[in-house]
């Protein structure tokens, strides 16, 4: 059932390799990653706070948008950086993108939280109530329950390898249910509520807004590599754990 | 995986394949029936719980006939719910799994056969019973075949998806759990479109385009939940 | 057989370098063997060596970490269904239902491999429960059976739905002496046709000449284990 036409010898080797490379390149790249993260942060949130105006409609609750549309922009990444990451798994056996799926998993699903409870506290003085049914605020929550069900999914084997295949098989599924996921719940929307809700990043926005927007989407990501960089190579410490537990308990 | 599926190239179609799907189907089916217990278990869950409601929300006609449909709906799935972890449990547990997977039968074909069956076993008693819960709720004669039709076209598309989520929680611990957690973000489009050729229909417009829908995700969760749920099945006997 | 689902010309199993990696624990390496048809591989070694998954690997139920698997010249890999239709499995559990007879859970494993139903797949079916002593109870349900007479129900498959290569896990487990006799008699007749047989066992079945593979001196040595752990 399986293509035996790996090369014999060469795999051993690339399996060996590739982790210790991969513990070099992520330690290298590490300050880096937190160096951003904590500039455009920091500028970021400056600009967000005080460099930027108050919305003339919105008032200073447009300031909570420098966070809750980077993050749900991340949500949606982080989502496809999994998804890249399960394809690779399944076609290319590749261990270490199961480790990349499984350590993104938990980071996607609290930038959609994230999103979802700014988009609530934004909700509240804006259409006076902490939940709405509004389309993308019901998207990001289906989305919310499939990171949940990945993260589940992952941790619900004793061996971590098939708990890592099986969700990168439903990652894979969910990928294809997202658009319709989407399509349903606007139109769903629409059907109940006629466009009474106001777009919380409208078409056209300032440079004065647009730029803290970036730069915060910019810190966001350089957060979301650092950590799951951090995150797999904790894994693989606990796997070279494992198998060093394994060595003495066999006393070999 | 999905991409090995593919390399296999066709597999040899013909007489043999035919028999053994066929094979597979019957010897479910026949299962089923000798276990009438399992059977009743989906139509008895989705009748008395269809029944609850009404006391819960009072026996206003108008109000019952406006939230008729979406609780017709979400009865009906988590009827189907409710019998989904046991389509490959009893196969993986007894070691038919293996055997499966070592017969010449293309396994994506034996995962639609086993829906097949589930369907038939859960999906088409809930059908059969819809027009009883639909008098509960004093549903217009008008609307029952608008309603009937979105569950035929529905309730296949529930049974493949949570057939993939199925086949992927085989051997987990707390299994139970996932299955509602793995299976409602990819039930949603489903409800919300049957529920909507139901809602058009009270409300005097066409329910076509949502049964499209319905039919297009029929189409959908086809290839999808016979590719993926073969997958899970493999990883499930590795 | 009936014509159209013949079990398919015999061929050498051949084992190249094979590799077999189970929750992250390397079993064996480096496993080299030719079977050629009418062989028979016994498999030998201590618990946890690997026998069971040497015999689910050799059934394409698991894929090896390395090397490769090839039968009658041809990689397995590049038709799997095609190499699936030449072996039949006996594994540690029988796959059997319980509220189904012997006979129909016999005649459904038959039929899942191809084979029709129609009075010769009857008259094969008949012969199989009957060499394994079955006849007498083979349409009683399942559930009544012993552990031993579902051993033999389970064995009967090799019979009843004729493949040349048989993959079998401790198969004599369970069973009393005439069922070994005739689990014996059955691997002999099947081996005169030209059939191969790999089987895992710790008893001295008495299968005559054979060739030995110990997993224990495959398994791997503690640098290759911390290495492979990656």
């Amino acid at each position: 059932m399986s293509d035996l036409a790996r090369p014999p010898a060469g795999s051993a080797l690339h399996r060996f390799a590739s982790p210790a490379r991969f513990l070099r390149l992520a330690g290298s790249l590490q300050p880096w990653l937190a160096g951003g993260t904590l500039l455009c942060l920091g500028v970021g949130l400056y600009l967000a706070l005080f460099g930027s105006p108050a919305d003339y409609q919105q008032g200073e609750t447009v300031r909570i948008m420098y966070v809750h549309v980077p993050a749900a922009w991340m949500a949606l990444f982080v989502y496809l950086c999994i998804a890249l990451a399960s394809a690779s798994l399944l076609v290319w056996r590749h261990p270490l993108a199961g480790l990349v799926a499984k350590a993104s998993a938990p980071l996607g699903a609290a930038f959609t939280f994230l999103a979802l409870a700014t988009g609530s506290l934004w909700g509240k003085p804006m259409w006076g109530t902490w939940w709405e049914w509004d389309g993308r605020m019901t998207s990001v929550l289906i989305l919310f329950f499939l990171y949940l069900g990945l993260i589940a999914l992952t941790n619900a084997f004793e061996s971590p390898e098939r708990g890592q295949r099986a969700s990168a098989v439903l990652a894979l599924v969910g990928v294809v249910n997202l658009p319709i996921i989407k399509f349903s719940v606007d139109w769903w929307n629409t059907l109940h509520q006629p466009a009474s809700v106001m777009r919380l990043d409208g078409p056209t926005i300032d440079p004065s807004m647009l730029w803290p927007l970036l730069i915060m989407a910019a810190g966001f990501t350089f957060y979301y590599l650092w950590v799951m960089l951090l995150r797999v190579r904790g894994e693989l410490v606990e796997a070279r754990l494992r198998a060093l537990q394994r060595l003495e308990t066999e006393g070999r | 995986m999905v991409s090995r599926a593919r390399e296999q190239g066709p597999p040899q179609a013909g007489p043999s394949v035919t028999t053994a799907l066929s094979a597979l189907v019957r010897r479910d089916l026949r299962l089923a029936l000798r276990q009438r217990g399992d059977l009743l278990t989906a139509v008895l869950f989705f009748l008395l719980t269809a029944a609850l409601f009404p006391f819960g929300i009072g026996p206003e006609p108008n109000l019952l006939l406006r939230i008729a449909p979406g609780i017709l709906w979400v009865t009906a799935l988590l009827a189907v719910l409710l019998s989904l972890e046991r389509l490959f449990l009893a196969d993986g547990e007894d070691g038919s799994l293996d055997l499966l997977l070592v017969s010449p039968l293309p396994l994506e074909l034996a995962v639609l056969g086993k829906v097949l069956v589930h369907w038939l076993s859960s999906g088409l008693p809930i059908l059969l019973s819809t027009p009883l819960a639909a008098l509960l709720y004093g549903l217009p004669a008008e609307a029952l075949p608008v309603l009937l039709l979105a569950l035929a076209l529905g309730t296949p598309t529930l049974s493949l998806l949570g057939a993939t989520a199925a086949a992927l929680t085989l051997g987990a611990r707390r299994g139970g759990v996932l299955l509602p957690l793995l299976t409602m973000p990819l039930y949603v489009p489903v409800v919300i479109f049957g529920v909507a050729a139901v809602d058009a229909s009270l409300a005097g417009l066409s329910a076509r385009p949502h049964l499209l829908l319905l039919a297009a995700l029929l189409a959908a969760a086809l290839p999808v939940a016979a590719l993926a749920g073969a997958a899970a099945l493999r990883q499930a006997a590795e | 057989m009936e014509d159209g689902c013949a079990p398919g010309d015999p061929g050498a199993l051949v084992a190249e370098g094979i590799a077999c990696r189970r929750a992250e624990r390397l079993l064996f390496r480096g496993l080299d063997f030719r079977l050629e048809p009418g062989g028979l591989l016994l498999l030998g070694g201590p618990n946890g060596s690997g026998k069971s998954s040497l015999l689910r690997l050799l059934a394409g139920l698991l894929r090896p970490a390395a090397g490769r698997l090839l039968y009658a010249g041809e990689p397995v890999a590049a038709e799997p269904a095609a190499y699936r239709a030449r072996l039949q499995f006996v594994g540690h559990q029988e796959a059997i239902k319980p509220v189904l007879s012997g006979r129909e859970n016999l005649g459904f494993w038959c039929r899942l491999r191809g084979l029709a139903g129609g009075a010769a797949g009857a008259a094969a079916l008949d012969a199989a429960l009957a060499h394994f002593a079955l006849d007498e109870i083979a349409d009683e349900p399942a559930r009544l059976y012993s552990s031993g007479q579902r051993r033999r129900l389970a064995l009967a498959r090799l019979l009843a739905a004729p493949a040349p290569l048989w993959l079998l896990d401790e198969p004599s487990v369970g069973l009393d002496s005439r069922s070994v006799a005739a689990l014996v008699s059955a691997i002999g007749r099947h081996r005169a046709g030209g059939g191969a047989v790999v089987l895992a066992t710790h008893v001295d079945l008495g299968l005559g000449e054979a060739q030995r593979l110990d997993l224990a001196e495959h398994a791997p040595d503690a640098p290759a284990l911390a290495e492979w752990q990656w």
